[in-house]
């Protein structure tokens, strides 16, 4: 079983959702997706590392090949590649490594050579295996960590939870693209509400079982519940606003390893998930 | 010397935006011309102030007069030789008499992209 955890905004309780659940599964791996700024690895301190570097192309011009014929210029839907005094230059941060200059040059003026934009991190902790995809500061895509980061994870053949950017661009598509299902977290607010119709639409579309988690909740929110009703909506559990559970989490631990309630909560969530 | 500046739809006042210019002037002070070029980058989804840029430099511009500019498109200017001004006030020709007379200072500060939506 390979659950994705996302959610529309930020600080919804992703990571704090996903990092439980992978300790109910046990013998899991937890996949971290978040490559913009990686975070699960804060709770599950993982050891023994290995690092990998993940890599994109880029295009790299053999100048006395180069026939200054600007086919690779009007090819770039990016417009990453300009001339100068007759001289290719390419904009690294620009360039989506589509390979199309390569292809169109009449020359064979143009390799793709590999730049380095993140790594992928494997560590342990207890039997769970912890994968953190890092994606390098300045870099405009993540695509390539995530994928790295769940090709890593899914060769592991364990049940895996794949904690997702927030949002519902690109880079949680390609998150949630391979998983069985999705655990959507939600804030009971009308922002988070409003974010949240977002992901689940993402997640219609992409034909994915669904259910969703309230985290923060002080009072039902009304919007929210009639929402879950009318699109039958499966609400896997409630998690309260509780200072409590801010405590454990400031310090860097595991609500499901300090709290036995909790353990239960989220042993529930994989079980009600699960079927 | 030719000096090029991003203009609006009026084709006489400077237009905010180098990138997403609908037109550029470039002007011919030796020949005492003003042409406007359309800037095709105006509909590219992304890098719009790189093929911009290209435009003006493959007009052999030594000037270019604008309110603002990207990195990315600033980067290309430098690599061209292209130095940049800081236009005042909204007419192009004005700015071009001002340029002239030694009353524009140099454009210093380039911001970040703004691809797509960001």
């Amino acid at each position: 079983m390979k659950i994705a955890v996302l959610s529309g905004k930020g600080g919804a309780g992703k990571t704090l959702i996903a990092v439980n659940l992978a300790v109910a599964a046990k013998n899991s791996v937890y996949i971290d997706c978040d490559v913009e700024e990686p975070n699960g690895r804060l709770f599950f301190k993982p050891q023994n590392i290995n690092t990998k570097d993940v890599h994109t192309l880029l295009p790299s011009f053999d100048t006395e090949k180069c026939s200054k014929c600007r086919k690779c210029l009007d090819f770039c839907r990016f417009n990453a590649i300009a001339f100068i005094k007759e001289n290719p230059k390419v904009f690294p941060q620009v360039c989506h490594a589509c390979g199309g200059c390569a292809l169109v040059c009449p020359e064979n003026a143009v390799s793709m050579e590999k730049r380095p934009i993140g790594q992928v991190e494997h560590g342990k902790h207890n039997n769970i295996d912890v994968i953190t995809g890092i994606l390098n500061i300045g870099e405009s895509s993540g695509i390539p960590v995530i994928k790295s980061a769940i090709k890593t994870g899914f060769s592991l053949n364990k049940n895996a939870v794949i904690d997702c950017p927030p949002g519902s661009a690109c880079s949680v598509m390609e998150s949630i693209t391979a998983s069985d299902c999705c655990i959507i977290a939600v804030e009971p607010t009308s922002f988070g509400f409003h974010n949240f119709k977002m992901v689940y639409e993402l997640t219609t579309i992409l034909k994915k079982p669904v259910g969703i988690v309230i985290n923060k909740e002080e009072i039902p929110y009304k919007p929210l519940e009639n929402f879950c009703k009318e699109n039958n909506i499966k609400i896997l559990a409630r998690i309260p606003f509780s200072e409590k559970l801010a405590k454990i989490s400031s310090v860097g631990d595991i609500i499901n390893e300090k709290d036995s309630y909790y353990a239960d909560l989220f042993k529930d969530i994989l079980t009600k998930q699960v079927n | 010397m030719k000096i090029a500046l991003p203009v609006d739809d009026t084709k006489t006042n400077i237009c905010v935006s180098f990138g997403r210019a609908p037109y550029f002037m470039i002007a011919d002070t030796e020949k005492n011309t003003y042409d406007l070029i359309e800037n095709s980058a105006v509909y590219a989804e992304g890098g719009a102030g790189i093929k911009a840029a290209q435009i003006v430099v493959d007009q052999n511009t030594e000037i270019l007069i604008t309110v603002r500019c990207g990195e990315n498109a600033a980067e290309l200017f430098k690599a061209a030789e292209i130095k940049i001004y800081k236009s005042e006030g909204s007419n192009a020709k004005a700015n071009i008499q001002a340029y002239l007379d030694g009353k524009l200072s140099e454009l210093t500060h380039f911001h970040a992209g703004f691809q797509g939506v960001k």
